[in-house]
């Protein structure tokens, strides 16, 4: 297991590469579930601005 | 498909619930492509007799390299489409990609560099095809600043717009760079006239993580185009009955 995570010596590129990888994925999912949080906010404020 | 009027979907109205029902289907064909690819890409993909194992890196540089001109093909050509015919869905469609088009520009830039350190001895080098991938990542990012720098959203969609589609010229750039110029970035190993340079598994794995990054882009654009409608359309009646349904 550890040699296969060493891959021939290339480990801290491969790793480095996926794991900035994964990072931006898990960033954008983040920022996507954010950003619909703040949406349904905006609709509700949207609500009371039209009732008031 | 002949009972089917697709243009009712050009309004936001329509296209909110249709994106819904798509957005899990891509999602999950991202998901398991992801897991093929890697499995492939790891397990199966043999040692590169010249690269040893670094070339395993491909398998995410090359997928979000394409993802990053394509993406902003489709961003340009909705931007084109909301120009032509005033639409407002087709600038929030081109709104929706940015952000992920940026995030695999920057991806190819990262894993470029880490694959081109132990391949050419440097992790950057001011040639061609990488100094217009780090362009098109600029062209993002202006793209975005732009839009968030302009209140009015219908303005904000004119001008940006407008940069995105002087813009599209640098992605034929990007791709036929290798030929134009004397670049230290290899040729094409994979051509739609000629015989793939490199051993199947390797291919194989590249292919299908370049349709799981694709799927993910449509997913994650449909999940961000919904929030945009919302945004935009909060004050429609259509929009406050979707909210008085969810607290029902």
């Amino acid at each position: 297991m550890m040699e296969w995570l060493k891959m021939g010596g290339h480990g801290f590129y491969i790793w480095w590469s996926y794991g900035v990888f994964a990072l931006a994925i898990a960033i954008e999912v983040w920022l996507l579930s954010r950003r619909r949080a703040q949406a349904w906010q905006m609709v509700r404020q949207a609500a009371e601005e039209d009732n008031a | 498909m002949a009972g089917i009027s697709w243009f009712k979907f050009s309004a936001p109205a329509s296209f909110y619930p249709l994106a819904g029902r798509l957005i899990p289907w891509f999602a999950a064909l991202a998901a398991l492509l992801t897991v093929a690819g890697l499995y492939i890409g790891f397990l199966v993909a043999p040692t590169d007799y010249q690269q040893g194992e670094s070339y395993r890196i491909i398998f995410i540089h090359v997928p979000a390299a394409w993802m990053a001109m394509f993406t902003y093909c489709v961003m340009a050509g909705w931007c084109a489409a909301s120009l032509i015919w005033n639409t407002r869905l087709s600038a929030m469609m081109a709104q929706s990609l940015a952000p992920t088009g940026a995030m695999f520009a920057f991806v190819s830039l990262w894993t470029g560099a880490f694959w081109g350190r132990p391949t050419w001895g440097t992790y950057w080098v001011w040639d061609a095809r990488l100094t217009s991938t780090l362009i098109l990542f600029f062209l993002y990012l202006g793209y975005i600043a732009l839009r968030a720098a302009i209140d009015d959203p219908r303005r904000a969609d004119r001008a940006s717009a407008l940069l995105a589609l002087v813009g599209v010229v640098n992605v034929p750039i990007i791709y036929f760079s290798v030929k134009w110029w004397n670049t230290l970035h290899q040729g094409a190993t994979v051509s739609m006239t000629a015989a793939p340079k490199m051993a199947q598994t390797m291919l194989a794995a590249m292919l299908i993580m370049s349709f799981a990054a694709w799927f993910y882009t449509i997913a994650v654009a449909l999940h961000r185009v919904r929030s945009i409608i919302l945004e935009r359309e909060a004050h429609a009646d259509w929009v406050q009955e979707l909210r008085n349904g969810r607290q029902g």
